[in-house]
């Protein structure tokens, strides 16, 4: 069974990954693909089952923040109980999302720059040495060319300084960022791909 | 025909084949980076004295392209259960995509099976967290503090959001190593992590945790890759400073 399912994924990816460079793959790539969203649906109430019985077993072994496990079991059982009645695009239930998420999500966004405003001022004692320097002293720089400073902006630092930052340095370094994470995902597929990789094999 | 991508994607993969059985037997080379050191030997401390091992693997679903780094982290995911299977605190996954979770959770019964310890696998141990990127980062927060966590890595996709993830591991004394394809959440980490991996270190880490020849034959095609890379942008610099181009 468990060489089956392995014949089956390494077939499977390398059809898909054909149909990226052959036509006469593309039809059949598409079938796979949508094959694989309809899985990726079935996978994410899998994944609220695992949610439900990660929070339950808290609460069953009475673990630390175990009365926060059973508000978020409370509130996704009423979440899924009115999404059901209501439906999901009912007026209520875009309210009860725009109510709870959205400020929620917001506050965290806000909490972020404080986290980050402490960490770069940790950064020197953690890491005392040149590159944190440059990195600290850049973001310095940018900060004051794109802040309004009391006596207006420093003209020199906004139309010169930032914009040879953003575009050299920051989209070049960007970019030889993106090219080395983009052939460590080629890599890393293609060991998925010839089954040196196997995330699928445990069950 | 999109010859120039079916080549190398063809070569890529015949030399992760070929490479390994060429090799076998004789140890990789691999150049030290101090941030995988640092977490490799924080996760031998605490397999030791039975503190517990946190692997985040991001939140972007496998079917984008971001999902390539959560592949990565599977591959981390494997050794660690392996080496950590007989720890009183066996290592805990999350992820924040759901297909993801479920092969957090297949990953890590096969890395228990392989070493004979299969009865030991708990399922709770690979889990969802969260259905967006902050929901599943305000989800990880707390295990930090409440499972007796001293190591954690994010090895995955992560944005900003990673930020908060540090100042809880900071907070909780954790070791934290991140490492993601977002530019933006490198730079995070680079400002808060306790060790950060910049662009594809984050695809060396499985071969820093294991024995095997496969993921150093991984590195060593991405490292010929790379070169390629940089021959045809310094080719592409030179003929257009000719005029060819």
């Amino acid at each position: 069974m468990r060489v089956l399912a392995i014949v089956l994924a390494v077939l499977s990816g390398f059809v898909v990954l054909a149909g990226y460079f052959v036509p006469t793959f593309t039809e059949i790539q598409i079938v796979l693909l949508n094959w694989a969203i309809i899985l990726a649906g079935a996978a994410t109430i899998v994944g609220v089952f695992n949610l439900i019985l990660v929070h339950a077993d808290r609460i069953h072994k009475r673990e630390k923040g175990g009365t926060y496990s059973g508000i978020l079991l409370i509130a996704l059982f009423a979440a899924f109980l009115l999404g059901l009645v209501l439906g999901p695009g009912h007026a209520d239930m875009r309210r009860l999302v725009n109510a709870v998420v959205v400020p929620a999500e917001t506050s965290l966004m806000a909490l972020l720059a404080v986290s980050l405003i402490y960490g770069s001022v940790r950064l020197l004692a953690r890491r005392p040495d040149l590159m944190s320097v440059v990195f600290l002293a850049t973001a310095v720089l940018m900060l004051l060319a794109s802040a309004t400073l009391p006596f207006g902006q420093a003209s020199a630092l906004n139309d010169f300084i930032r914009p040879w930052i953003q575009h050299v340095l920051a989209l070049g370094g960007a970019r030889g960022l993106l090219i080395g994470v983009a052939l460590g995902t080629l890599v890393t597929g293609l060991r998925v791909l010839v089954g040196a990789d196997r995330p699928y094999e445990g069950a | 025909m999109d010859w120039l991508g079916l080549v190398l994607a063809g070569l890529s993969a015949v030399l992760l084949v070929v490479l390994p059985r060429i090799r076998r037997g004789s140890a990789a080379k691999l150049r030290t980076i101090p941030g995988l050191t640092r977490l490799y030997r924080a996760f031998g401390l605490s397999v030791e004295d039975g503190s517990r091992l946190l692997l985040a693997l991001g939140g972007p679903s496998l079917l984008t392209r971001n999902g390539g780094s959560a592949l990565a982290g599977l591959a981390l995911l494997r050794e660690v259960s392996q080496k950590a299977s007989v720890s009183d605190r066996p290592p805990v996954a999350v992820a924040g995509d759901s297909a993801l979770a479920l092969l957090a959770q297949d990953t890590l019964h096969a890395g228990y099976r392989e070493v004979g310890a299969a009865e030991y696998y708990q399922p709770v141990t690979g889990r969802l967290v969260g259905l967006t990127a902050f929901s599943s980062t305000a989800a990880t927060m707390p295990i930090l503090d409440d499972e007796q966590v001293s190591v954690a890595a994010l090895i995955g996709h992560f944005g900003v959001e990673a930020g908060l993830l540090s100042e809880a591991a900071e907070r909780s004394n954790v070791l934290l190593t991140g490492a993601t394809g977002d530019p933006a959440g490198q730079a995070v980490l680079y400002a808060t992590a306790s060790e950060a991996l910049i662009g594809e270190e984050l695809f060396a880490a499985p071969a820093y945790f294991s024995g095997r020849p496969i993921p150093a034959a991984g590195l060593a095609v991405q490292d010929a890759l790379r070169w390629l890379v940089i021959i045809g942008l310094l080719s592409a610099v030179v003929l257009r400073v000719l005029g060819i181009l």
